[in-house]
């Protein structure tokens, strides 16, 4: 595994912990900047991973990189891109007497059209942080004489989870709520963007855990863009980093895996089974960003008894994504750095969020409000 | 958060696995996994497991999150 990541990168891995080890990433970054000086433009990377830019903003990346290089945090927020709509659904089920909403931790507090899953549940009712659809199931289990919704978000990572739930034949009373979006339709999207210039992408590791390496060929195959898959420690990211560069700067555009201790080239086959045999591509909205084709999943027919949009009539009339003032869907799609945002720290603060952004441990806002990364 | 701590299996009941993260002990659904046995690591989203790791590089990554956990003052239970 590591030989082939070595030929790649063009120099040695060291031992031990190389993951973490400053020395070698001080090495990675000098190599960094030996390529950015023969480049006479700025370039540009994106990753669409929330935990990416947590890591880059942690560990304080950004001022160490060359001027002409900008590493751009792309839509890679899954509570941040989860429409409003969608949040009013939960939340329009979760106000029914008969119902117990469940869902992750983060999406309890982002604000929706009106109000937050965390408001709703201030006033009365029963909406649950769970760790998982396994735990909703078990509440479902405890609970026959209620309805219990999953409010099912996430990427190609999540997707399978809950698909593994329904495919197991799991209580009446139980029901999932989608709202699950697909990664690569919509790095399709950013390329198709006129206003926005990309020079190549660092592509999340754990959706490829489950995608493999095939769907992210489009991209250096087709789009001739670069992109590598990289994983979540520090000298990862800057490997990630160096790789796109060395590609761009050889305009050799290739589909690496940075992260082949986990990333197996084919993925998770039976994952991915699972997924597709409960859950099919629709067009999807991103919130910010508009509909995407193939963006999203939905429950195939023959699961709809656990579709809690079929199973309860929910109607919402009108919904408010993007709230006045908020810049969130320029955010999501590189377009603005957070301190840019007029409410930047001002109006919107991880306590008082205005938008979703400055919600999820994943949201750049929030990110960026936490570890004060003044570059971004 | 992709948060990648490997776990080693210590029991496997039908689809489910109790799973011990250096310490920490947890209840994994292993049913989305191919080769999955007493004594694999995996890594786990949301509970459950999505893919298997080589045991060197559990033990290495196990190393780094020891390091990065007695660096802060979180524990390992907020983490898991």
């Amino acid at each position: 595994m590591s030989e082939k990541l070595e030929n790649e990168i063009g120099f040695a891995l060291p031992g031990e912990a190389w993951l973490r080890s400053p020395k070698f990433s001080k090495k990675i970054l000098a190599a960094i900047k030996r390529i950015a000086r023969s480049i006479n433009y700025t370039v540009k990377i994106m990753h669409v991973c929330g935990t990416h830019e947590h890591v880059i903003c942690e560990n304080g990346f950004r001022p160490l990189l060359p001027k002409n290089l900008e590493i751009i945090s792309g839509p890679g927020c899954p509570v941040c891109v989860c429409p409003a709509i969608d949040i009013d659904r939960a939340i329009a089920l979760a106000k029914r007497a008969d119902v117990i909403l469940s869902t992750f931790g983060d999406m309890i507090r982002v604000p929706s059209s009106r109000q937050s899953l965390m408001e709703q549940k201030a006033k009365g009712s029963d909406i649950r942080v769970v760790y998982g659809p396994s735990e909703a199931i078990k509440i479902a289990l405890d609970n026959p004489e209620k309805e219990v919704v999953f409010f099912s978000i996430g990427f190609e990572t999540t997707a399978p989870l809950p698909a593994l739930e329904l495919t197991n034949k799991p209580p009446d009373n139980f029901s999932i709520l989608c709202a699950h979006k697909t990664i690569p339709p919509a790095m399709e999207l950013i390329v198709g963007l006129p206003d926005i210039e990309i020079d190549g992408f660092i592509t999340p590791g754990h959706v490829a855990v489950i995608l493999g390496e095939e769907p992210f060929k489009l991209f250096s195959d087709a789009y001739r863009y670069t992109n590598v898959i990289t994983g979540f420690e520090p000298n990862d990211l800057l490997l990630g980093i160096f790789l796109t560069l060395k590609q761009i700067k050889e305009n050799d555009p290739k589909t690496i895996n940075e992260y082949s201790r986990i990333v197996k080239p084919e993925g998770n086959k039976k994952a991915r089974k699972i997924m597709y045999d409960v859950f099919e591509p629709e067009t999807s909205r991103w919130r910010g960003i508009g509909k995407i084709r193939d963006g999203g999943l939905k429950i195939k027919d023959k699961y709809a008894d656990y579709d809690a949009l079929k199973k309860f009539n929910i109607e919402i009339k009108d919904s408010i994504d993007i709230p006045l003032g908020c810049s969130c869907h320029l955010v999501l799609t590189g377009k603005m750095k957070p301190k840019e945002c007029p409410l930047f720290g001002k109006g919107c603060t991880p306590l008082h969020p205005v938008g979703p952004c400055m919600v999820s441990h994943e949201g750049t806002c929030k990110i960026a409000y936490t570890f004060k990364d003044v570059t971004l | 958060m992709c948060l990648a701590i490997p776990g080693k299996v210590l029991a496997i009941n039908g689809t489910d696995a109790l799973v011990d993260f250096d310490g920490v002990q947890r209840n994994v659904v292993i049913a989305l996994c191919e080769g999955v046995d007493i004594g694999s690591y995996i890594i786990v989203h949301a509970g459950y497991a999505i893919e298997t790791v080589d045991e060197k590089e559990a033990e290495e990554s196990l190393k780094l999150w020891r390091e990065a956990i007695e660096d802060t003052e979180i524990s390992k239970e907020d983490i898991i």
